[in-house]
């Protein structure tokens, strides 16, 4: 593998305007183009895949952008990150185009170009006249505000073609289930709680893609989960993708206890499935896990079929016992993406478009409980 | 491409890795390079993901005795060593679980005897039957041998589960031997069950060759006799024959590239869109492509084929041995290490255009391409003095390295007067996607364990590739040699490290000449 030693460039101004940053993004750019006149490798070319705006608070922003570090390939084109501090007057920025170190030899090395417009709340109502010139044109646009900034991120969505969340930061899962409905009117949504439960999805079609399985899908009547404490949500899209391709009738779900499930709580509901049959539905916070997303589940079917699924050491294990109660179990491999890998793949998803995230949602949301505590 | 029905299993909408049915995995030459460089790790990578069945079992087959827990080892190793990422250990540790390893001679029916014990202990512990796949990446003299014996053993098919043979090129070394492996293969297997890797088929470029064509309207319009000029297709390496020498000499550029991936990419050009992107209709449309070329006569071939080997030269600032030098070859080899091809696809869209094809080692670079070259406008009302003139337009799809498109356009030079250069207008992949592409092989090894044929080689095809490289191939032996190059021994000599063999230029038509490497 060759280094590039020789792209990384930055630019830097006090009380700046957004028309002086994008024209400092360009001069860099066009510097960096000219390196490629005397290059003996593949050059420096920028990437030209995506935009990201990113919505935080200055005291998280070193934590975002120690998150964004982590997501391996798949950084965005360029961010934009526009940096919250209530009592900030001026416009200040920074530039940066950096390359990838890594880079077979005479491959050329993809420029990444960032800016780090600190803003202050009298920028609030301008957001996007901040953001709009620095994004790339005819490139998608992925809107990203951690921490909560419901009414920044209503502004900025108008630039975005899709947007990230991740609905296990909500504090209450009701409300972040109405949110993602509601973001999904306006936008594509990516959301990390749902990726959190891709393997486990995967595994369960695996599961019952074998003929002899598939009938055992439409006796299904029990559905556990088991998951952490904050991640309520991520097991309520699972549930409701499973409810949407079986085409389940979802019954308003009970809480027992806290009204975030945890250690002391739990959600029981049911659904109906399309034989009229019931489904048992059971959420239950699994206190020995400590990050976020699912840890197990059990499926168990009218015909006495049970299927464990565990997290464990190199995949997801998995025990199965049959009608005639003959076990067996295995583990199913793939290595853990960790919360960088899940970012990272929340960035890459915002290129494609899947067809079972909003049905999903749908049928979690007809599982909210009437009566959400406060 | 993805399987073109409507998946039946109402979990896998919208899964980007669909489910795989349980599977049992057989090697048959599973101490070899091609499984220690690519296989395994690929197979590593696909468990990495998560896109290994749910139950996968792999068996690796050789002639050399050893324990399971050694050939394990030597599989860790080859993984450490060659796979993509580096490897999780856990991951690693659950992929070689599953590990067995069965010794013997590929002729001996005691090994499939044993193999069936193996296998049916899976389906045992399993509670249930995987799908078998035997892979065959051994030396092609073995083929015979090892479809024989999986047929004499009853291993080819079995009730309520898939059996798949896959097998490695070449495909025979002249048409004949083709016609002969076919029906050897296929008087023991269907030809559902046979997956035929051209490992050019998975790469994402090639692939995208298709949608590039398909999915844009600007360039089919374009793409025909009256607005292309000529197309040509290059895979040139940089590199030697290293230690491939025993193959190589056997094989020559000609059977090494040419009458498989080349053609190939040549198929993949001139194909006409196929009504869907189901594996018969795509391939029923190469194989058309394929009938359209009239396989050379004897009188024709020294007009539209040259030969040359390598001679001592310079790659990478080195100095390096010339062909005949190189350990293993014999000093009196005629071995072509470059061949090139002038073909014509007789049909209604590509009457008279020429398809030039080369292939050769220790040329100036590595690069493979496809290079179209648009007929020239009509009328130039510029003046052309004091620039470098308008040129064809040419559309480069860029196969390794550096993946992309390249066109190349006419414009003005800025300044007071109208000079023209050529500028390009470069789709770079790695630019434009966030994903890696994943290895060639993970993903034939996954279409194959699916049963989706559309990437992998079928029976005419096969014979459709050799109905046209036989005749050379006979022609280039001993009887002909070429002779208007510098020679030593029995070839022309190109100087390594160069563009190749002046007398490529022989070949094409006039007014053509060849891109540089």
């Amino acid at each position: 593998m060759a280094s590039a030693t020789v792209a990384d460039a930055a630019w830097s101004e006090r009380n700046t305007t957004p028309d002086a940053i994008a024209a400092a993004l360009r001069e860099l750019l066009a510097e960096r183009s000219k390196l490629n006149q005397d290059a003996e490798d593949g050059g420096l070319v920028p990437a030209r895949v995506l935009n990201m705006v990113v919505f935080v608070e200055s005291a998280h922003s070193e934590e975002v952008a120690d998150r964004l570090r982590g997501v391996g390939r798949y950084h965005a084109s360029r961010t934009v990150v526009l940096s919250y501090e209530r009592d900030r007057e001026e416009l200040d920025a920074r530039v940066s185009i950096t390359s990838e170190r890594d880079r077979g030899p005479g491959e050329p090395a993809l420029l990444r170009e960032t800016a780090i417009v600190k803003i202050g709340e009298r920028h609030l109502d301008d957001l996007t006249t901040i953001a709009d010139p620095l994004v790339i044109s005819d490139l998608p646009t992925l809107l990203w505000s951690p921490y909560r900034h419901p009414e920044a991120a209503d502004a900025l969505l108008e630039l975005a073609q899709a947007t990230l969340i991740d609905s296990i930061e909500e504090p209450v899962w009701s409300a972040a289930i109405e949110r993602a409905c509601g973001l999904s009117q306006q936008a594509y949504v990516v959301d990390l709680a749902w990726l959190r439960s891709t393997p486990w999805r995967e595994r369960v079609a695996a599961t019952f893609d074998p003929a002899r399985m598939r009938p055992e899908l439409s006796s299904l009547e029990l559905l556990e989960i088991r998951h952490h404490s904050d991640s309520t949500v991520a097991a309520m899209l699972f549930v409701g993708w499973l409810a949407s391709r079986l085409g389940w009738e979802m019954d308003p779900a009970e809480i027992e206890g806290h009204r975030r499930t945890g250690p002391d709580g739990a959600l029981s509901g049911g659904a109906r499935a399309r034989d009229g049959e019931r489904v048992e539905l059971r959420l239950r916070a699994a206190a020995e896990l400590r990050v976020p997303g699912l840890a197990g589940m059990r499926l168990r079917s009218r015909s006495g079929l049970r299927i464990d699924l565990d997290r464990g050491p190199g995949g997801l294990h998995e025990r199965r016992r049959d009608r005639h109660e003959n076990e067996c179990e295995w583990t199913l491999l793939g290595a853990s993406r960790g919360e960088g890998g899940i970012l990272g793949e929340g960035i890459r998803q915002a290129l494609l478009r899947d067809p079972a995230y909003l049905p999903a949602l749908s049928a979690a949301r007809t599982m909210l409980p009437r009566a959400t505590p406060a | 491409m993805a399987i073109a029905t409507e998946p039946q299993n109402p979990l896998a909408l919208g899964l980007e890795r669909q489910p795989v049915a349980p599977t049992a995995l057989v090697i048959f030459g599973a101490t070899g390079d091609l499984a220690k460089r690519k296989l395994l790790p690929a197979l590593y990578n696909l468990a990495h993901e998560g896109a290994l069945p749910e139950r996968f079992q792999l068996v690796g087959v050789s002639r050399k005795d050893k324990a399971h827990e050694d050939y394990r080892a030597e599989c860790e190793q080859a993984i450490r060593a060659f796979s993509r990422r580096t490897p999780d250990d856990d991951v690693l540790a659950g992929l070689l679980e599953n590990v067995r390893y069965v010794p013997g001679v590929f002729d001996d029916p005691n090994v499939y005897a044993a193999l069936g014990e193996v296998l049916d202990g899976f389906d045992e512990d399993a509670g249930e039957r995987l799908n078998r796949a035997f892979y065959l990446s051994t030396a092609p003299s073995f083929f015979p041998a090892i479809i024989g014996q999986l047929g004499g053993s009853g291993l080819s098919r079995r009730a309520e589960t898939e059996v798949r043979v896959i097998v490695e090129k070449p495909f025979g070394s002249s048409l004949e031997e083709a016609r002969e492996l076919n029906a050897r293969v296929l008087s023991v297997f269907d030809e559902s069950q046979v997956f035929r890797i051209d490992h050019y088929l998975g790469k994402e470029t090639v692939q995208n060759m298709l949608a590039f064509r398909f999915a844009n309207g600007m360039f089919e319009p374009l793409w025909n006799r009256n607005y292309i000029d000529q197309v040509q297709i290059t895979a040139a390496e940089d590199i030697g024959i290293g230690s491939r020498a025993g193959y190589y000499d056997r094989a020559g550029a000609l059977r090494d590239l040419i009458q498989n991936h080349m053609l190939q990419l040549l198929c993949h050009v001139a194909m006409e869109p196929p009504g869907s992107f189901t594996a018969e209709e795509v391939r029923n449309e190469k194989v058309k492509v394929l009938h359209a070329i009239a396989a050379p006569t004897a009188s024709e071939i020294p007009e539209m084929a040259v030969r040359a080997q390598y001679g001592a030269g310079h790659s990478g600032g080195e100095d390096v041995p010339g062909y005949l030098e190189e350990e293993g070859v014999p000093s009196d080899s005629i071995t072509e290490t470059y061949a090139a091809l002038r073909l014509e696809v007789d049909n209604w869209r590509w009457a008279g255009v020429p398809f030039y094809l080369r292939a050769g080692k220790r040329l100036a670079r590595k690069v493979t391409e496809i290079a179209v070259t648009l007929k020239p406008v009509p009328h130039l009302a510029f003046s052309q003095d004091g620039s470098l003139g308008v040129q064809p337009n040419q559309l480069i799809l860029t196969v390794q390295p550096n993946e992309g498109v390249t066109l190349q356009l006419g414009a003005k030079i800025p300044g007071t007067r109208m000079s023209i250069r050529p500028v390009n207008m470069e789709f770079l992949y790695g630019t434009s996607f966030l994903s890696q592409s994943p290895e060639a092989y993970e993903r034939l090894i996954m279409d194959a364990m699916r049963g989706d044929p559309t990437l992998f080689t079928r029976n005419d095809e096969v014979e459709a590739q050799w109905r046209i490289c036989d005749p050379i191939v006979k022609y280039w032996r001993p009887a002909h040699p070429q002779t208007s190059g510098p020679r030593v021994g029995g070839l022309d000599q190109y100087e390594a490290g160069s563009q190749g063999p002046a007398a490529a230029a022989e070949i094409l038509r006039e007014g053509n000449s060849w891109r540089a490497i």
